[in-house]
């Protein structure tokens, strides 16, 4: 299903209020976008060549942060007339970009990687134009050139950073409190007394907020990254001895029976059985653990840390009122949470291939 | 009933009462050292008895044992009338509720947001992976900026601390809400289609009934967030009131005891809270004759 034409016939009235409101201040850029989007809402409301909008909504947004520095703090009608024209057209570009089946398998591939990449292109564009062309105040919210800026002039500070509270916290307490999560239900799986007892106790602790013990585990293992550590073990273990557990459970009775009379140990039957069954359950544990871990880090760095860490760093530059700052250190938490997210998500394809959520 | 009690009554129990032992065995480890260093301090001569007894009712212990923290969680609860300043559940109450406005705001939030993208295809596919990467921001971790920035432009009080609650409890209830919006089978779907139903009739009497089993588990996750949410959010400086901002001072004050008994009310809150999530699921399913 397509959003209905009068998309592209909004942005027409649009692109006209902008231009007129363009010749009529100054700021060149702004009227040559106007006449860019002019001409592609004239295109896309007269035939259908989508692939013209598109690309002439990007040049018109070219233009306009080209032209941002004449107008900042003071952008007139036509500048937002423009902006609105090419948001709607972008918009109807991308829709009608969702809505094309191609034949081609790399075509859909394609597509599936280009329609949320433009979706999150247009939404940092229209940020940075509202953001500048409203002057909006930078304590409130920074512009993306602002932050990229901060970004990339204060890199030694953002990696020693993401040293201590990534590499040195975070890291160390996953391992430990995933490890022991698994090694742990893999004990307790023995026995079923224990099993029956500790499932409800555990899946209780898990809708808990065990991140409240932030300050307890500062005050017994210090300032350093060792209290954070074991903040991130324990936030992480229970998701994981819940979910192991749950999984060694997957196998069916049938399958049992099977290795029975295979004559298979234990061990065997673990090994080449259980534990394969259990992966998915692994896998959906480690990655909720992954974004855990980095807030439990985090979290735990307000209550008291040495002078470096990403914590600590948002907390004190909220107070020197440094919001670039914030942001950029924000950036690096997405970055970091989407890319361990991802690493462990082409792992689990790499291991778990036969899963029925993986055929075509 | 006697099934019941050796199925589950009777691990959980013993599991319960392991924690407990463990737990005194460990506040002998843990208060040992300062314990000891008293003794010598005062010249005293020490006996095993009274070593254990006296680490197990210190001021200000390292590991509170839990008859200490159920001595606190009287005092300060039930001892004390609601409204003052030092009751927890005046406390309890503060961060109740903005999770209730959280949590509402986020589920109708959610819902919203399954709604489009389950019936405008370009809300799927632009969407959906934007809605996935924005629980890879650490929100909670940002959430003391959210609090000061709202605080610049005059939003203070419950709604800042409700808007982070609402941020993570959107979440769960989209991602559920997709898959119950298209878990209709097609047969259903072209039955209606048969009827020449409009999508108004199919939404309502056929893709929201056999949503709503997927809205509650999601709902239960839900209100478990949006529980932490808000007590992070009353950690940044400036809090007065709230669990989070117990935890905080207890923190800046060594009062241990005043940590454990707000993390004890947190951690009923949250029980409690999911439960009644729980038991609002098996009602409506069962008013609408699906209950097993």
């Amino acid at each position: 299903m397509t959003l209905p034409p009068p998309l592209a016939g909004l942005a027409l009235p649009a692109a006209v209020v902008g231009t007129i409101g363009a010749v009529a201040a100054p700021g060149f850029g702004v009227v040559l976008a106007g006449l860019a989007l002019l001409a592609s809402a004239l295109w896309a409301a007269t035939r259908r060549g989508y692939w013209v909008e598109g690309f002439g909504a990007l040049v018109a947004a070219a233009l306009l942060l080209r032209a941002l520095p004449a107008v900042a703090d003071d952008a007139g009608i036509g500048f937002w007339g423009c902006v609105l024209a090419a948001w709607l057209l972008a918009w109807h570009a991308t829709t009608t970009l969702s809505a094309w089946q191609p034949r081609a398998a790399w075509l859909g591939r394609l597509q599936a990687v280009l329609v949320p990449l433009l979706f999150g292109l247009w939404l940092l564009v229209l940020w940075e134009l509202i953001v500048r062309g409203a002057g909006v105040p930078s304590i409130l919210l920074p512009a993306p050139s602002a932050i990229g800026a901060r970004i990339a002039g204060s890199l030694p500070i953002l990696w020693a950073d993401f040293q201590q509270t990534y590499l040195r916290a975070v890291l160390t307490g996953y391992a430990i409190g995933c490890s022991v999560g698994f090694v742990a239900a893999l004990l307790i799986d023995r026995s079923p007394f224990l099993t029956r007892g500790l499932l409800p106790v555990g899946n209780m602790v898990s809708a808990l907020p065990i991140i409240g013990t932030a300050p307890i585990m500062v005050m017994w293992f210090g300032f350093d990254w060792h209290s954070k550590a074991a903040v991130v073990v324990v936030m992480t273990f229970f998701p994981m001895m819940v979910n192991t557990l749950a999984g060694l459970k997957a196998a069916s009775r049938i399958d049992h029976d099977l290795m029975q009379t295979y004559a298979a140990s234990y061990g065997q039957t673990l090994w080449k059985m259980r534990l394969p069954l259990a992966m998915p359950f692994v896998f959906n544990a480690l990655k909720i653990n992954s974004t855990l871990a980095l807030i439990g880090a985090i979290v735990a760095e307000f209550f008291g840390s040495p002078t470096v860490g990403m914590g600590f760093r948002i907390s004190t530059e909220i107070g020197r009122m440094n919001i670039d700052m914030v942001w950029a250190q924000i950036t690096m938490a997405a970055v970091v949470g989407s890319a361990s997210y991802g690493l462990i998500a082409l792992i689990e394809r790499g291991t778990t291939f036969w899963h029925p959520s993986y055929r075509r | 009933m006697i099934g019941w009690l050796t199925r589950t009554f009777l691990p959980v129990l013993t599991v319960l009462a392991a924690i407990v032992v463990i737990w005194y065995a460990a506040a002998i480890w843990m208060n040992q050292p300062f314990q000891r260093d008293t003794y010598v301090r005062q010249g005293v001569d020490w006996t095993l008895p009274q070593l254990v007894r006296d680490t197990w009712n210190q001021d200000r212990p390292v590991l509170p044992t839990p008859h200490q923290i159920w001595g606190e969680l009287e005092r300060t609860v039930f001892n004390m009338a609601p409204t003052s300043r030092r009751s927890l559940v005046y406390h309890a109450q503060i961060t109740l509720s903005s999770t209730l406005l959280g949590f509402a705001m986020g589920t109708v939030l959610g819902i919203l947001i399954a709604v489009g993208i389950v019936h405008v295809k370009s809300l799927d596919q632009s969407l959906m992976p934007w809605i996935i990467a924005s629980q890879t921001v650490p929100i909670l971790a940002i959430a003391p900026m959210i609090i000061v920035v709202l605080g610049a432009i005059g939003l203070s009080g419950l709604v800042p601390k409700a808007i982070i609650s609402s941020y993570l409890a959107f979440f769960p209830v989209a991602v559920g809400m997709v898959k119950g919006l298209r878990s209709p089978e097609v047969l259903h779907l072209d039955l209606l289609r048969t009827y020449s139903a409009s999508p108004w009739q199919v939404f309502w009497r056929l893709r929201w009934p056999s949503a709503l089993p997927f809205l509650f588990p999601a709902m239960r996750v839900a209100i478990a967030i949006a529980l932490v949410g808000a007590i992070v959010a009353e950690l940044p400086t400036g809090a007065v009131a709230g669990l989070g901002a117990r935890l905080l001072s207890g923190f800046y004050f060594g009062q241990t005891l005043q940590i454990w008994a707000a993390l004890i009310v947190a951690a009923v809150l949250a029980g409690l809270l999911v439960s009644i999530v729980g038991l609002a699921n098996r009602l409506v399913l069962w008013r609408m004759g699906m209950s097993r």
